[in-house]
């Protein structure tokens, strides 16, 4: 597996048609079953690259291909499609819906994605094997989501966006509601899971300091290229 | 999208109080809604029946209005009574299978007094042809016996063989009782809902007895006719205020009016009772039209309401949002689940509004007895079914608004909510 598992060219990104421009990115590619750190101050553009890699916005010029898939070629629908089927997602905090127990959150992709239930195999073993590996009590599983600590809600969001091993996990500012002792330790088991499932990793944060862990490095910048 | 179904359900159940109270406030307003309709209905079909079966309806010529006003409704006073011999003559027709002749005029404590015969028991029919129905007792035979509505012996506590005494008039002065001819209650009427059931019937003789020593609506000094010797003077009336008229063949009924509008001796006035009944309920339906702009505001205040109860949810919900999209849910799918839950509330409150009006139909007929109804009617009609329709697509209308919002936010967040 040497292709790449993003690849993105020459891309242009504004909110609105006569705003200025948000994004501009020449080139940029990871490949499969490697890790990125991508570096960016607050404002740089960060969320809206997750947004255009997960298809949610379409750039305004330049090419995204996911797994080889063009994602401008996609219906909005068949962008829909093709994230729960390929992506998973851990965000900066409050992944999870708080009415359902961790186990029920941590299958929820299986239930939107035919594909990720298949590889996931039983959807409620494969979520308590990833609790277990991402060091969550087993008594856990029954609990509602609200009643986690953070750092336990993270470490839930990390087994959610892992099960049915997706090609890619994006995580976005995932450790900076923990503790720095707690950031190292959770990054070691989110990579270590992923590599496990065979994702590919694109980390985001603002704390260069954590690139350390990670296969590349990309640093964003706002707007127009200089 | 069954699994979006399924998360929509469990979402909604951990907002359930705040949507609860949402329920209510729909169902309420449909219920509302609904009981003015059918209350309003029973009303005019009330009004409509209160006279039913008889054909034609005989009094002095005056506007068809006031001779319904005060033969069947016993409201107001006749300008004019008719006489007697008038009467004889038309009932007379062969044309004619009965008639029954009122005498109206006095009362009893603030109930009206009705001289009748007793063929006014047989013919008499309200609401679905209907006749009435003794609770208890008979029909009057002697001079001095009483036949009571329901309403009169329930308020006023009279039981079968009560004495009562009459007042002449409206009873408003004093000293104007016909105390020195008292009345037994022989029989008291099954309610009906028509104004028999406030109404003291007597027999036509006993209005000519009591009135015997009485000249120009006052008792004569010092002249008395005791109740015991009243056999003996002729208890014919001279006149009566109205007669009620049944046909043999209901085919016949307009040039039988017109033999009566034509009368030659003295001018009189015959009507259909359903015709004037309408003519007469045209006048009084403004407020059925204002209580129908009542429960339409109960229903606005409530799908507001809703819409309130969406709007503020929204921002707690953008985090569930946005997660669902990342699971791979459109802005559609967001726009989809706020219809569909106002859809839900909406339909749901309309069946709920129903099932309460329906059940107070069936079980809460008592109540509105007591307000002089007609039984609410059980089944749905299609005037029903398109207000509810109505107030469904009203709940989907008002939740537009909320949806498209989420919508927007939806598609501005992505999959970061900026809180």
């Amino acid at each position: 597996m040497n292709a790449a598992a993003i690849r993105i060219d020459d891309l242009a990104f504004r909110w609105r048609p006569d705003g200025p421009l948000c994004l501009t990115l020449d080139h940029l590619a990871v490949d499969a079953g490697k890790s990125l750190f991508l570096h960016g101050q607050s404002g740089a553009g960060k969320s809206t690259l997750l947004n255009l890699i997960g298809g949610v916005l379409l750039p305004e010029r330049g090419r995204i291909e996911v797994l080889g898939q063009p994602l401008g070629q996609l219906s909005g629908a068949g962008r829909d499609a093709f994230r729960a089927d390929h992506l998973g997602f851990v965000f900066q905090q409050f992944n999870l819906l708080p009415w359902l127990s961790v186990l029920d959150n941590v299958v929820l992709p299986c239930r939107f994605s035919r594909r990720r239930a298949d590889r996931a195999g039983d959807p409620a073993v494969a979520a308590r094997r990833l609790l277990a590996a991402l060091d969550l009590d087993a008594t856990l599983a029954g609990v509602p989501a609200a009643e986690l600590s953070v750092g336990q809600q993270q470490r839930v969001a990390a087994a959610r966006a892992l099960i049915g091993r997706p090609e890619i996990l994006i995580a976005d500012e995932p450790t900076s509601a923990l503790d720095t002792a707690r950031q190292d330790a959770f990054i070691d088991l989110l990579l270590a899971e992923a590599k496990a499932a065979g994702s590919t990793v694109v980390f985001v944060s603002h704390d260069e300091r954590l690139a350390v862990h990670f296969d590349q490095k990309f640093a964003l910048t706002a707007g127009a290229p200089a | 999208m069954s699994a979006l179904l399924r998360l929509a359900l469990a979402s909604a159940w951990n907002r359930r109080l705040s949507l609860g109270l949402t329920l209510l406030a729909v169902m309420l307003a449909a219920t509302l809604l609904l009981s003015v309709e059918r209350v309003r209905q029973a009303a005019r079909d009330g009004f409509a029946q209160s006279v039913s079966g008889s054909d034609l309806i005989v009094g002095a010529r005056t506007s068809p209005v006031q001779l319904v006003l005060y033969s069947v409704f016993r409201l107001g006073e006749a300008t004019n009574n008719l006489g007697w011999d008038s009467y004889q003559k038309i009932a007379a027709d062969p044309a004619i299978a009965w008639s029954v002749p009122l005498s109206l005029g006095d009362s009893h404590r603030g109930y009206p007094v009705l001289g009748t015969t007793p063929g006014y028991f047989v013919h008499f029919h309200y609401g679905d042809r209907q006749p009435l129905r003794f609770a208890a007792g008979v029909a009057f035979t002697g001079i001095f016996d009483a036949v009571l509505g329901a309403e009169v012996a329930q308020r006023l506590g009279y039981r079968v063989d009560d004495r009562i005494t009459l007042s002449h008039g409206d009873g408003g002065l004093p000293g104007m009782e016909h105390e020195d001819k008292p009345f037994t209650v022989t029989g008291i009427l099954a309610p009906t809902g028509t104004p028999v059931d406030r109404t003291v019937h007597v027999g036509l003789a006993a209005i000519e007895a009591i009135h015997l020593d009485w000249i120009g609506g006052a008792p004569v000094p010092g002249f008395a006719i005791g109740a015991e010797v009243v056999q003996k003077f002729d208890l014919t009336p001279k006149t009566i205020t109205a007669f009620m008229v049944g046909l043999h063949q209901r085919g016949e009924v307009f040039r039988i009016q017109r033999r009566i509008n034509q009368f030659a001796d003295e001018p009189l006035l015959a009507v259909l009772p359903g015709v004037a009944l309408d003519q007469l309920w045209q006048t009084v339906g403004v407020v059925e039209q204002a209580l129908q702009a009542v429960s339409w505001l109960v229903l606005a205040v409530g799908l507001a309401g809703l819409m309130a109860t969406m709007l503020a949810g929204l921002n707690e919900r953008r985090r569930e949002m946005a997660i669902l999209r990342s699971l791979g849910a459109g802005p559609r799918h967001i726009l989809f689940l706020l219809m569909l839950e106002s859809g839900v509330i909406s339909l749901l409150g309309c069946l709920l509004g129903l099932a309460t009006v329906t059940l107070f139909a069936a079980f809460g007929g008592g109540l509105l007895a007591d307000f002089g109804l007609a039984a609410l009617p059980l089944a749905v009609d299609a005037a029903e079914m398109k207000l509810l329709g109505g107030v469904l697509v009203c709940g989907l209308l008002v939740s537009l608004l909320p949806a498209w919002r989420a919508y927007r936010l939806s598609l501005a967040d992505g999959l970061i909510p900026r809180s």
